[in-house]
């Protein structure tokens, strides 16, 4: 085979692998979107916050401790202890849930019936009240992350490639290991909607409001479980990012990679998250492949947007999207 | 008793659909103008003007063009940061190319050079809506600040992709560059403040305001009683855009000096006059004014107040400090989601019945 | 009540004019301890002001005036360095040392007029180290435009003398830091025929994969990198990842820190990056800094920096500050200096290896000095190696030389455009 190809096949393979990286983060907008209508920008900073948390706890960092430190003169740093991490995960889950539980006490039971651009805007300021917060909690440096998730070349497809082509694949382990999570997430996520009582109610609650609050679900539980579940989704995402490039602020901004994946998947599918996250993972790698010489590299940033502005002349709704039928 | 309106009688349809119908808001008016253009270049200091002054000023400008395209015409953008570096690069191209240029045609030729770049990327707007819209309009952001970063002729070809304002002069007095002292550049933002919001409030109460707010309120039925959808919303985009685009070219060329597209145009800039928009009131002028005031002046004067008068550490206060932005939006969103616009309406309402309510 | 004195304090601190404090030096740190840029500005913030603490505790100041010592959030933001600077700039400011390359381009021209040295420390502008064009600017001891060329004769020596038919890639960070280099490295590329090749990251650069899926298909044979920020650990994890043979990648001296390698672990062993200054504990003047600094709970931050490599810069930093002060108040014959004279003492500096060895900082530094000609010191950089078993930085060369004849030649066409441009007729000041 030519090389170009194999080259070309090589970039949409890891294209396919970052798209699902992607897809992790798109996944909570999708969650919050479907159950309240809200555009969850602070989605990006709950995947920060989450890790940030997991690291303190798995490392025993005493919370904010520059804050005590500060105001009371003393010098804390550490508890001197090491959480395992199948501690820490739960200890996590449970900050997520108790923050779900805030937010829905303090912003959105406040926000009830107001327009869509408004929550979106709510928030945007948790996500920058959420920023200082971690930051004053767990301190601003730069944190590893370390699960004991594999990371580096896969030597199995390297080596089966190469006995195929003559040209050893590179896919990283982690980007698999990525994939198979975000599998087991989605199957997680469709069974629970689908089967459990608390699933139908969500989706109920995703259909209309007023029509679920009338047959007796409580919005406010249904709120706190979805954003509970987005918390759990961000702690995912951020297990996986965190252990690409360490635990800093930077982490936060993954979102902006998560939102050209909803607007191509829809707002409101699951599914449409993950091949979402697919085509613009394969797409933006694709294009840097065979532009890249003639425009210059850093194309990612920009591309995955124009894909989907192109896209959606053609199905305004995104790929998975309900169908917007206006009426006057 | 303040604030009354008794005794004020209209008699023609002109005198009552003029920007402040009521006498005392008027004379309020044009004694704030009064102050703002003679009073505060003889009182206000270098620290005042390039701190808080100036940059709210630009900010304004940059407000008042959003609100046109969000609050006016209703299409949510996040391309603002892209459009000021449109403005900030087409004035730099413009000032190197042409030296002799007056800078106040080179920031009007700047603004002209956004709109154009801002009617082709609303013209996806045709067909998309909402969020998908604000996402969409992100590809501009990015691409623009791409596309500037990538291209050397825009920057002249200098090493490092940096371009920096050379001294331009009105009137023998030189308002940009490093020789530009803090009351020219007030009074030059002060002025092209003065005119946009005098373009914008006469264009938003005129007919082609009319058909952006129905565009706003409803599209299909706005279309069904006669306004051409793709005109409003291209016009919306087009004269939102041409302020954005002047506020840019003044914040690269008055204010900072020198400039880089992915640093000083990054997508926070989009963010921060979104946030104006909506903390000061979608669809008022005083809203975008407001709104800046609010987003340019807080920040600083909670850093005066954390750090050099509680004296505590600089970086405990800055997150502090977004901490209390980020919580002061919340509750704003939250006691008045219309914005201080809106509550600056109900204090009115209250101060017109004070001391004798019913 | 409350309220009519809060006023008073804001209103006070606002109007930050009026009377001098002539009884104190005033050393402003802007420093970035928020933002996507964090990590590195806060180690570099601590040792700058650890040192200048040090300095007041151990010696009571410099020539017995007191340091005051103020800090500016910048958040490695322009619009918030220019307010920094602008709140600080009636109030004696002796140097400004912005910390950001975006900011200083900002403040050159605002410096020059307001006549306050400004010192850019292996950051900046590189063509300031031409002192007759820039008056006020400093980039002692070195600049990027050195540090690629010092990269380049490291290779040299290490190739026998050639890079003939050697392929180089540079990975920048997209912005006016990251493109610094590249016409220096391919003016180097025409007189030592290696093929050179640059790939640009988007800023912050968490986002790395066609780029290292690139360099696997283009094999170069080394790979230096210009990086800042998360851009650091992500591309150091993606080259462990395609194994690329650390040894061969070598980043400048902003990538090559603590934060950049721990988060990738055992895969950054071997990992190389540019020295322009030492960095451990194991300097004399750590007894003096554990004594009056640390122990007295005196020190920035949380102390959990000290002796890493960018509170050792920090620290390099206050050090030059202090030492061109001194030669300031040498000059002058004047305790208490202005920051014009501060300036002639940056612009007479010279730096001694006995110097360094009496602050207890033996080798820390190379030994250089300052002329109106050459804002620029000598350019010397060392090579350092990262130990993940041992956690630490080794240096493996000594202070190499860079090319400063073709950095010289290129620095005066650009900063005589730049002179041209700004109607400044070069010339060294007195």
């Amino acid at each position: 085979m030519p090389d170009t190809l194999l080259f070309a096949l090589e970039a949409s393979l890891n294209g396919l692998t970052a798209g699902v990286m992607y897809a992790l983060v798109a996944l909570g907008f999708v969650l919050i979107f479907k159950a309240s209508g809200i555009f969850n920008f602070a989605q990006g900073v709950l995947a920060l916050f989450a890790a940030l948390t997991l690291v303190g706890f798995q490392s025993g960092q005493i919370p904010f401790s520059h804050l005590i430190n500060a105001t009371l003169g003393t010098r804390l740093h550490h508890f001197g202890w090491n959480m395992p991490t199948v501690l820490a995960i739960p200890a996590t889950v449970l900050v997520m849930i108790g923050l779900a539980i805030l937010v829905e006490r303090f912003i959105l039971k406040h926000l009830i019936n107001q327009e869509p651009i408004i929550l979106f805007m709510a928030t945007i300021g948790l996500a920058y009240f959420l920023e200082g917060f971690g930051d004053i909690m767990w301190g601003a440096e730069v944190k590893a992350l370390d699960v004991g998730l594999p990371k580096g070349m896969s030597m199995a497809v390297d080596d089966a490639t190469f006995n195929w082509f003559g040209y050893g694949f590179y896919i990283d382990r982690l980007e698999i290991w990525a994939a198979g999570i975000a599998a087991v997430l989605v199957a997680v996520l469709t069974v629970f909607s689908q089967y459990t009582k608390q699933g139908r109610a969500l989706r109920a609650v995703a259909d209309d409001h007023q029509a679920a609050l009338s047959v007796g679900i409580s919005l406010r539980f249904i709120w706190v479980l979805t954003w509970s579940i987005a918390g759990i989704v961000a702690l995912v995402a951020g297990i996986m990012w965190g252990s690409k490039s360490g635990v800093q602020f930077s982490l936060s901004l993954i979102a902006l990679k998560a939102l050209p994946v909803l607007i191509l998947g829809g707002f409101t599918s699951i599914p449409g998250a993950i091949v979402g996250g697919l085509i613009i993972g394969v797409g933006e790698k694709l294009f840097d492949f065979f532009m890249n010489p003639i425009i210059g590299g850093a194309t990612e940033n920009w591309f995955a947007y124009m894909l989907a502005l192109v896209f959606l002349l053609f199905r305004p709704q995104g790929l998975f999207g309900e169908r917007i039928i206006e009426r006057v | 008793m303040l604030y009354r309106e008794a005794g004020d009688f209209k008699t023609s349809y002109v005198a009552d659909s003029q920007t402040f119908p009521i006498k005392f808001d008027r004379y309020g008016y044009y004694v704030l103008l009064g102050f703002a253009f003679l009073v505060m270049p003889l009182i206000i200091n270098d620290y005042w003007a390039n701190s808080i002054v100036v940059p709210f000023l630009i900010y304004a400008i940059a407000a008042l063009g959003l609100n046109i395209l969000i609050g006016y015409c209703g299409q949510l953008s996040l391309g603002t940061g892209g459009f000021m570096a449109v403005g900030a690069y087409a004035s730099y191209k413009m000032m190197t190319a042409f030296p002799e240029l007056n800078i106040i045609f080179v920031i009007i030729i700047a603004g002209m050079v956004t709109a154009c770049v801002g009617v082709l990327f609303g013209l996806p707007s045709l067909r998309i809506k909402g969020f998908y819209l604000a996402v969409a309009t992100l590809a501009a952001q990015f691409f623009l600040i791409w596309l500037f970063t990538r291209t050397a002729w825009f920057y002249n070809y200098s090493p490092t992709g940096m371009i920096s304002a050379p001294t331009r002069e009105v009137f023998g007095v030189p308002v940009t560059g490093p020789r530009a002292s803090a009351v020219s550049m007030y009074m030059i933002c002060l002025c092209f403040l003065v005119a946009s919001a005098w373009l914008a409030r006469n264009l938003t109460r005129g007919s082609m305001g009319r058909k952006w707010m129905a565009i706003r309120d409803m599209d299909i039925a706005a279309e069904i009683i006669g306004v051409n959808p793709l005109i409003a919303k291209l016009t919306a985009f087009a004269v939102s855009s041409f302020l954005v685009g002047i506020s840019g070219a003044l914040l690269f060329a008055v204010y900072l000096g020198a400039a880089e597209a992915g640093e000083a145009f990054g997508i926070d800039k989009s963010f921060l006059v979104l946030f104006m928009v909506i903390i000061g009131g979608l669809g008022s002028i005083f809203g975008a004014f407001a709104g800046a005031a609010f987003l340019i002046v807080g920040p600083v004067l909670l850093k005066l107040l954390l750090v050099n008068s509680l004296g505590w550490p600089t970086d405990l206060a800055a997150h502090l400090e977004i901490m209390i932005v980020g919580a002061l939006i919340i509750v704003f969103l939250i006691v008045e989601p219309h914005g201080i616009a809106a509550l600056w309406r109900t204090i009115k309402e209250k101060l017109r019945l004070w001391p004798f309510p019913y | 009540m409350k309220m009519t004195r809060l006023a008073a304090t804001l209103a006070a601190t606002m109007v930050v004019a009026g009377p001098t404090l002539a009884d104190t030096l005033h050393f402003p740190s802007l420093s970035y301890r928020t933002g996507p840029f964090a990590a590195g500005g806060i180690p570099f913030a601590d040792g700058y002001s650890d040192y200048l603490t040090l300095i007041n505790e151990r010696d009571g100041g410099i020539g017995g005036v007191p340091i005051r010592q103020t800090e500016c959030e910048t958040a490695y933001n322009t619009e918030r360095g220019v307010e920094c600077y602008q709140s600080i700039r009636n109030d004696n400011p002796l140097v400004i040392q912005p910390l950001s390359t975006g900011i200083t381009y900002q403040l050159i021209p605002r410096t020059m007029e307001d006549g306050i040295p400004m010192h850019t420390m292996g950051y900046g502008r590189t063509s300031a180290v031409n002192g007759e064009v820039f008056n006020w600017t400093f980039n002692y001891p070195a600049n990027y435009w050195d540090g690629a060329s010092v990269i380049i004769n490291y290779l040299l020596d290490e190739n026998d003398g050639s890079l003939e038919g050697k392929k180089i890639a540079l990975l920048y960070h997209n912005s006016a830091y990251g493109r610094e280099p590249i016409p220096t490295l391919e003016r180097l590329a025409e007189r030592h025929g290696y093929e050179f090749l640059s790939i640009g990251v988007d800023s912050p650069g968490q986002e790395q994969g066609s780029q290292w899926l690139q360099i696997r298909r283009e094999r170069p044979d080394y790979v230096v990198m210009w990086g800042w920020g998360v851009m650091n650990p992500t591309a150091i994890q993606e080259a462990a990842n395609i194994r690329f043979p650390m040894e061969n990648f070598i980043g400048v001296w902003w990538s090559g820190s603590q934060q950049d390698v721990r988060p990738v672990g055992d895969g950054a062993h071997g990992y190389k990056a540019l020295a322009m200054h030492g960095t451990g504990m194991d300097y004399p003047i750590y007894e003096d800094m554990q004594r009056y600094v640390i122990d007295a709970g005196k020190y920035a931050g949380t102390g959990d920096e000290v002796g890493t490599v960018l509170y050792s810069r920090g620290m390099y930093a206050a050090m030059l500050a202090v030492e061109a002060a001194k030669k300031a108040q040498e000059i002058h014959g004047v305790a208490a200096i202005t920051p014009a004279m501060m300036r002639d003492g940056m612009a007479n500096l010279e730096i001694t290896e006995e110097l360094m060895v009496e602050l207890g900082l033996p080798n820390f530094g190379p030994a250089f000095s300052v002329a109106c000609e050459n804002h620029g010191g000598s350019g010397a950089a060392m090579i350092q190696q990262w130990d993940a078993q041992a956690g630490e930085w080794n240096l493996i060369t000594d202070w190499i030389d860079p090319d400063r004849e073709l950095i010289m030649e290129m620095a005066m066409d650009d900063s005589i455009a730049y002179a041209a441009e700004n109607n400044i007729s070069p010339a060294c000041l007195n």
